[in-house]
């Protein structure tokens, strides 16, 4: 199981690596499976399926889940400390497994015991580069969830993240209600709208999307940026498939 | 493909069930009636009529397409010789009336037996019309389209005991319709928030009480259900009951929200009790008790250790239904 029982302050996996069976591979920190769910959650509110109305319910309960984490994140500190580190650039394969997100219960009932609370500013302060690191790289390289991320990042006051993240979330909603006007919008907002040209409008999107995927800071914020392991080219039918529906209606 | 059966209703005696896919056809089957030669064959259902339901349409406004995949169907209390039925897609609701010919009429007199006009000089002497046996031919035809109600997508329709109005409910909204009107619908409850960005919760089932007719019932996402009286008011944003069983703090995790969505719920024949469907449970209420169900069922506990997985592969946002035994 995922999580269970009460909010759990400090967890780190590598403490339990002590010869059972647990030990052979890393019982991930709490930490780090908290954001791999928060990354997932985001990339999964971002695909949307071009031609079909997405699901409503299975939307709200992904964004429920999206704002309990960031609140829990905002009350642990965690979020502050994400947005002081620099963005790098990590390569997709830092990208946590969700093998390790769902590590059964079994392991952690064979591991330690969580640490109790009195200890964990002590253990929090000694590990937080350690953490830090981990949680960065692993932030670092989902690429779809980026673009909400990279405003987060900017920011260094909380305050204002818990407000961007907030909008960037608000964005999602509104995109889902007003689906496509809103995403055609985005697509055509970075091209000159002074060309009515087709092949003009077509060439300033394939731009877009060149750098939307082989760039890593997004210039636009549509729900069809796809999940990282789409590559440009099933990206561009889905751009002509928009631009047809829009051609002709 | 489309042969995915989406939903599954029985007719209130049993012997019609009817299917609806998500290629949008009906098939309807019927129970074999009992022999006293081939004993073993009673209750098996075989074919009885299938028919093309919903056609896959485009919202050229929205440009987005309409699946044609029947959500519910909904069988009406037989009232003549003919059976009907509500199926609904996402967006529009259909009333289907399945009638059996097993006759036809032979021996008129303008007309031979190819229907061609005959030739009245041929044409001696005056006969009466009868009727002989056909084979049996069930026919379904479309009665009346209730279209345009929805914004969001149809959950559930349901019959009210009145026999004259039914309920459709969306994700945000309800709807009353008169069977007969098709233009027209009431709007009786409406959660949508003047902010879509407030938006944390859905409806996800409805359903009529069985023998109060300005009563009904509806569940949400958040693992609530509400039950309105109409006489109350004409929007029923304010519940009567609201029933609810508090969060297991010792099972909480990132998940709980979403395994407490109710994904169905039904009244018991008597009208006393409703069964609700979550993700990995089933439950009993008593609409007297609004705190907490007078029985839970797990149903496949042993998934409750594969939440995340079943998060990642969506899974988790599967829906199932619910249904009483026939002598509940």
């Amino acid at each position: 199981m995922f999580v269970r029982g009460l909010k759990r302050k400090c967890f780190d996996g590598e403490e339990d690596i002590e010869g059972t069976l647990a030990g052979i591979k890393a019982i991930p920190s709490y930490n780090l499976q908290r954001q791999s769910l928060l990354d997932m959650s985001l990339v999964k509110l971002q695909l949307c399926h071009m031609l079909v109305e997405p699901n409503l319910c299975r939307s709200v309960l992904i964004a429920n889940t999206v704002r309990q984490i960031q609140e829990e994140m905002t009350q642990d500190g965690t979020w502050q400390m994400i947005n002081t580190q620099s963005t790098g650039q990590a390569s997709l394969d830092r990208l946590v497994s969700t093998d390790i997100l769902c590590r059964s219960s079994r392991e952690q009932a064979e591991g330690k015991h969580v640490p109790g609370c009195s200890t964990f500013n002590k253990d929090f302060e000694g590990d937080q580069a350690q953490d830090n690191s981990e949680t960065m790289s692993t932030v670092s390289s989902a690429q779809a969830p980026r673009n909400l991320q990279s405003n987060v990042w900017e920011m260094e006051n909380p305050q204002e993240n818990k407000g961007n993240f907030q909008k960037s979330l608000d964005q999602i909603f509104e995109t889902l209600e007003n689906k496509s006007p809103n995403s055609v919008e985005d697509l055509f907002s970075e091209v000159d709208n002074s060309y009515y040209d087709l092949d003009t409008m077509l060439t300033g999107m394939m731009s877009n999307t060149k750098m939307g995927h082989c760039d890593g800071l997004e210039t636009f914020s549509s729900p069809t940026t796809t999940a990282s392991n789409s590559n440009c080219k099933s990206d561009l039918n889905e751009l002509d498939h928009i631009v047809e529906i829009l051609v002709e209606s | 493909p489309a042969d995915i059966i989406s939903t599954v209703e029985f007719n209130h005696t049993g012997e019609l069930l009817a299917t609806g896919d998500k290629g949008g056809r009906v098939v309807i089957f019927q129970r074999e009636p009992e022999s006293k030669n081939e004993p073993y064959n009673q209750g098996e259902y075989n074919v009885y009529s299938t028919f093309q339901s919903h056609e896959p349409e485009f919202d050229y406004l929205k440009s987005l397409e309409i699946e044609e995949k029947i959500n519910k169907i909904k069988w009406l209390p037989q009232q003549n010789a003919a059976h009907s039925l509500l199926s609904t897609n996402d967006k529009t609701i259909k009333l289907w009336k399945i009638t059996e010919r097993d006759k036809r009429p032979e021996g008129y007199n303008l007309k031979d037996e190819e229907g061609k006009l005959k030739d009245l000089s041929t044409v001696t002497s005056l006969q009466v019309p009868v009727l002989k046996p056909m084979d049996l031919m069930v026919e379904v035809t479309p009665r009346r389209i209730f279209a345009n109600g929805h914004t969001y997508h149809v959950n559930s329709i349901s019959v009210n005991s009145d026999c004259e109005t039914y309920m459709s409910a969306d994700d945000l909204r309800i709807n009353l319709w008169h069977l007969a009107i098709t233009d027209r619908s009431f709007n009786i409850v409406d959660i949508k928030p003047a902010n879509m960005e407030d938006l944390t919760e859905v409806i996800t089932a409805s359903e009529f009480h069985p023998h109060h007719c300005n009563l009904f019932v509806y569940s949400s996402s958040k693992g609530s259900l509400r039950l309105c009286d109409m006489r109350a008011s004409a929007l029923c944003d304010k519940h009567s009951k609201l029933y609810e069983e508090p969060e297991d703090p010792s099972n909480r995790s990132f998940f709980s929200e979403i395994i407490s969505s109710v994904s169905d719920v039904k009244f018991s024949h008597s009208g006393r009790y409703m069964l609700t469907r979550d993700y990995l449970t089933v439950k009993v209420w008593d609409l007297n008790m609004e705190t907490k169900p007078v029985e839970t069922y797990q149903v496949h506990d042993y998934l409750r250790s594969k939440l995340c997985s079943l998060y990642e592969n969506d899974c988790i946002f599967d829906k199932f239904e619910c249904a009483w035994n026939g002598s509940d």
